[in-house]
């Protein structure tokens, strides 16, 4: 047992590794671009909407609209169809950095709709005390509805990291790296399935680590549970 | 008398439009002094929430003048369109005008002395200065020791102090209370009651309390304005309407359930009295026993103390001798502040 699992690792060790490593850089980076993005679009839903604290009927329907089209593309079809842009922009439409950009384009999207659900938890009546006190739009934002949010944030933060995970394997598909295409090539292509095995074993430890770690994050920072 | 403090005029707000539309509020023309307390009361549904809102300007009235501590807020041009204090002014002016709320309203993530801090943090007061001023208000609300918990930690009536020292922390000129104690049982909401009249004692802030609950009005009020189907059914000083209600409106409200007389065998002599504003404690059945012998029957009784003054309405069952009946009646006239009438029965 032991020499079978020494001499796996001996033959694949590096590769998953190398792969891991890649998952993680690239899980990491669009999801914190994907908020950079996202978290803004979220609040601009959220204030523009006809009960929001600055409603504009025009900006809402045109940011529910590109909101809408990002979330209804298939992240597959979505990261063939822009690979001109994404040569265009980062260089290369393979590798880690190539599939950064279509990451990024379809998470954002998906975060947006998950901030706005977030703020949207957000009791209107401390909303409209704040209004009361003579807190501008901008500071409703900063002061009222990120902060009371903040544990709903965290927790739509951890469905995000997820998502972008089950995202990351199918750039794998197109030679993006990561455990997802280890996967393709050594399991599926050359028939190594006890390699893909260990691929499917090392996302689903990472699923609970993101999982288990956003949750507690959530509740450390939640002051209505004490 | 002085400049009022708020002063409405020709205020109307209608939700919706066309057959859908609703008229919460119709014509209403409303004087607030300074350093009073004032009571709006209404039944559900009456319009004294958005009223209340409107002076504010957290909701914006369909047309009418508003004119806050000499500010106008809202009023008509001479062509006839309604116009509006802008945005900016309007945050200038929320620091002078501020509010309590019936679910508290507190941000739930910050601490009780963030909290309070928070309408400091909006207009830029220095950090230090904030918290020096929250906790001097925490001490003044009672809940000094609650300045690090959470309100979450915290009881109904403890976070509606907490709310009312974020209130007071721009040191307003009017604080708004909109059904700020319905959330409250009656002990808590009797608490909150005193800490509002002690605060417009000790700050000379104007309270402007809206409620449902005409024993709010009588505690801490001393002028009240009765709102029915978004108009103003009657106004004055609490005593005036307690004693005296002419409208219907007024007359639901003050005898809640009020006494009824049908409920008594026919042949009752009854008198009902009114009692408006003699001291509280001056024992008139009893003396009416002493004095002329003759006992009387309480068939009903709604009486309240208003400020050491007993306000209400008793109904007496009379002796079936007519002497003693006149003899018991004249006496009872004879009373200060009591006013006292015979009352036809109908089975």
């Amino acid at each position: 047992m032991f020499e079978t699992i020494s001499a796996f690792w001996a033959d694949y060790g590096n590769v998953l590794i190398e792969g891991t490593w890649e998952t993680l850089i690239m899980v990491v980076l669009s999801t914190v671009l994907a908020y950079v993005i996202g978290v803004p679009l979220g609040v601009a839903l959220i204030v523009t909407q006809p009960q929001g604290i600055r409603p504009h009927k025009g900006l809402y329907g045109v940011l529910g609209w590109i909101v809408n089209i990002g979330r209804s593309l298939p992240f597959a079809i979505l990261l063939v169809a822009i690979m001109p842009y994404t040569r265009f922009l980062v260089g290369t439409a393979i590798g880690v950095r190539g599939a950064i950009p279509p990451l990024v384009i379809s998470a954002a999207p998906f975060v947006a709709r998950m901030v706005e659900t977030s703020l949207s938890e957000v009791d209107a009546g401390v909303v409209e005390a704040a209004q009361s006190m003579g807190a501008s739009p901008l500071q409703i934002v900063r002061k009222v509805y990120l902060p009371e949010a903040m544990p709903s944030l965290v927790l739509g933060g951890a469905i995000s990291v997820v998502t972008i995970l089950a995202y990351t394997a199918i750039a794998g598909m197109v030679g993006a790296g990561g455990l997802g295409s280890i996967a393709i090539q050594y399991g599926h292509n050359r028939g190594i399935t006890s390699l893909m095995w260990v691929t499917v074993v090392f996302l689903i430890i990472f699923v609970q680590i993101v999982q288990w770690v956003f949750n507690w994050w959530s509740k450390r920072i939640d002051k209505r549970l004490k | 008398m002085s400049e009022p403090i708020i002063q409405i005029q020709n205020l109307s707000k209608v939700f919706g439009s066309g057959e859908t539309a609703v008229h919460a509020l119709d014509q209403i023309d409303l004087e607030i002094q300074p350093g009073e307390i004032f009571g709006i009361i209404g039944l559900s549904g009456a319009g004294k929430s958005t009223l209340v809102r409107c002076m504010n300007l957290l909701e914006r009235p369909t047309s009418g003048t508003i004119v806050v501590n000499g500010q106008h807020l809202a009023w008509v041009e001479e062509d006839g369109r309604q116009s509006f204090i802008s945005e900016r002014e309007l945050r200038q002016v929320r620091r002078n005008i501020t509010m309590i709320f019936q679910g508290f309203n507190l941000l739930m993530q910050r601490t009780c002395l963030k909290n309070v801090c928070f309408p400091m943090e909006l207009c830029g007061v220095p950090a230090a200065e904030a918290r020096k001023r929250a906790e001097e208000l925490l001490d003044l609300v009672g809940l000094k020791e609650k300045a690090g918990a959470y309100p979450a930690q915290l009881s109904g009536g403890q976070k509606q102090r907490v709310a009312i020292a974020r209130a007071l922390a721009t040191n307003p000129k009017v604080l708004l209370c909109d059904e700020a104690t319905s959330a409250l049982d009656p002990t808590t909401t009797t608490s909150i009651l005193e800490l509002l009249k002690d605060l417009n004692h000790k700050l000379g802030v104007t309270v402007v309390v809206i409620t449902h609950q005409m024993s709010v009005i009588e505690e801490i009020c001393t002028r009240v304005a009765i709102l029915d189907g978004g108009v103003i059914a009657e106004q004055g000083a609490v005593e005036e309407i307690f004693s005296h209600p002419t409208t219907d409106a007024a007359r639901r409200l003050v005898y809640p359930g009020g006494v009824s007389v049908q409920q008594y065998p026919a042949g009752t002599h009854a008198v009902r009295v009114a009692f408006n504003g003699g001291t509280a404690y001056q024992p008139l059945i009893a003396s009416l026993a002493i004095d002329c012998g003759v006992k009387v029957n309480i068939l009903g009784a709604d009486t309240r103390n208003i400020d050491g003054k007993a306000f209400g309405t008793m109904l007496l069952g009379l002796p079936d001798d007519p002497n003693d009946a006149a003899r018991a009646l004249s006496y009872i006239r004879s009373q200060p502040n009591v006013t006292a009438e015979e009352v036809e029965y109908h089975v």
